[in-house]
């Protein structure tokens, strides 16, 4: 299992075929308080750097975008009942969504955890 | 996700910038002032606070001004004031303040203010964002009879919430006595300040005016007291919305006027269509014609059914699927108190409290119960 991160700040943790994506803790903590999550449709088929979820803190909105290609395999529904769990969990629990990996070589131009740290330092 | 970063060379400081950054504040910039948008606790608990006990806001970025007679009699500076505002000025007595607007000639809203009255002079509170086109403003209009002094050397704190009163009453017991709107000079832990009880979050409060040098000082002792939290601007925003309050530039700006703002409670008989001194303000056709028939569109408060916040810009439409735009969102965002969003916008007058619009938001049509403001009750000590 690796952790992958955009320069945009989410992490994309890849297990065999499906990648699962969420937003950074360093994102959360930019954020502030969570109050609503929009995720995608399971079903939809996103394009690496595509708007594919909202995320909404008392200040304002921001799109999380699709890191990578591919098809959504599933959306992490306790998001939309507890948005709070963003700030709390914004590695674990927080997940957004899994997507069915379309193509390998788009994971090249991820980050690694230390990359990530380098560019949020 | 995009973060936003913010470029903060040429920024203005108020007195407390230097207290707000020890704090741990989050500095962004607004109306050309470095200012906290919130502190480690965040947006949501600094909210929760307020309402619960006490919040302390640096609000030094506001503008403030002494109008001062040259007759020596503060009824001179009433009336002269009265030429650019629809408020009854002359009928604030000493010691009392008022909430006004100054128009311009179509009647839209070129900032809303406060005013006081000090006996010997009126003392103003303008927005930050106005302050040097207020007072040129004034300049232009009432320097035969006035002088118009700007006080930028003094600072300016609002402590709001249940607890406010208990908290400042350690400095200066004299507030016990204040009602709602009650203003004046008071001397605060042996500091020259001007309170007013008045604020902007729907709780009983105080404004508090001290010199800047002492600034750091005030605030360090009213945070010293257990019941109160540095709020920043985040939840000052939000706050104000759940109170239905109106913020200049968004809610209300020059091209609407203040019946069309829902502002009609401001503007006293003495100046209205019969009154003593009827009219003589900027706009006063058409602020008068729209009191007696009233106004095509209207600020109302809005409360999304779902959970999704709608902000300010959101179309507004009469059903799910017309094209017709029929106004727009001015304000909104999540209330904390309330735990929903809430929102402010113009529609039609027709549409009444109670009716169902939608707003589109990321290619989708949202419903919105068009309500009554405030959201959350105000707790003013009349």
């Amino acid at each position: 299992m690796t952790t992958l991160f955009t320069s945009d700040h989410e992490w994309v943790r890849i297990e065999g075929d499906v990648a699962t994506i969420g937003v950074t803790d360093y994102a959360q903590s930019q954020l502030g308080d969570v109050v609503f999550v929009e995720l995608p449709k399971v079903g939809r088929s996103l394009k690496k750097a595509e708007a594919a979820a909202v995320v909404e803190s008392v200040k304002a909105a921001s799109d999380v975008y699709a890191p990578i290609s591919g098809e959504v395999a599933e959306v992490n529904d306790a998001l939309s009942a507890e948005p709070a769990l963003v700030n709390s969990d914004a590695a674990g629990k927080a997940w957004f969504f899994k997507l069915k990996i379309a193509d390998r070589s788009e994971l090249d131009g991820l980050m690694d955890e230390a990359a990530y740290k380098a560019h949020t330092a | 996700m995009m973060l936003a970063r913010d470029d903060r060379s040429e920024l203005k400081r108020t007195p407390l910038h230097a207290l707000h950054v020890a704090s741990g504040g989050k500095m962004v910039p607004f109306a050309g002032y470095d200012m906290p948008v919130q502190y480690a606790s965040g947006v949501l608990r600094e909210h929760l606070h307020t309402r619960s006990h006490a919040g302390l806001f640096d609000v030094s970025h506001m503008g403030q001004i002494a109008l001062r007679p040259k007759s020596g009699r503060v009824e001179d500076a009433a009336l002269a004031l009265e030429q650019l505002v629809p408020q009854d000025i002359l009928a604030v007595a000493p010691g009392r303040q008022r909430y006004a607007q100054f128009t311009n000639g179509a009647g839209g809203i070129l900032d809303d203010l406060m005013v006081a009255n000090f006996g010997s002079h009126l003392f103003l509170v303008v927005n930050a964002a106005c302050k040097a086109e207020d007072e040129a403003h004034l300049r232009a209009n009432l320097s035969e009879t006035c002088v118009i002094e700007p006080l930028p050397d003094r600072a300016l704190i609002a402590l709001q919430g249940p607890k406010a009163e208990s908290v400042l009453a350690k400095l200066c017991a004299d507030v016990a006595l204040m009602r709602f709107m009650d203003a004046g000079p008071r001397s605060v832990d042996r500091l020259d300040c001007f309170v007013s009880r008045s604020g902007y979050t729907g709780e009983d409060g105080f404004e508090i005016s001290v010199p800047a040098e002492h600034a750091e000082r005030l605030a360090k002792a009213l945070l010293g007291n257990g019941d109160v939290l540095p709020i920043g601007l985040g939840a000052r925003d939000s706050l104000r919305l759940e109170a239905g309050l109106c913020l200049y530039g968004h809610d209300i700006d020059a091209t609407t006027t203040p019946v069309e703002g829902a502002l009609e409670w401001s503007i006293q008989k003495s100046r209205r269509h019969g009154g003593a001194r009827a009219g003589g303000f900027p706009g006063a056709d058409q602020i008068l014609s729209q009191l007696e028939s009233g106004a095509a569109r209207r600020r109302v408060g809005l409360r999304p059914e779902g959970r999704a916040p709608v902000r300010e810009g959101a179309p507004l439409f009469p059903d799910a699927a017309s094209s017709e735009q029929i106004g727009k969102v001015t304000s909104g965002g999540f209330g904390p108190s309330i735990n929903a969003p809430v929102a402010m916008g113009y529609l039609p007058s027709s549409h009444a409290i109670g009716g169902l619009v939608f707003a589109e938001l990321r290619g989708q049509r949202l419903p919105l119960r068009v309500a009554a403001t405030p959201f959350v009750p105000n707790t003013y000590k009349r």
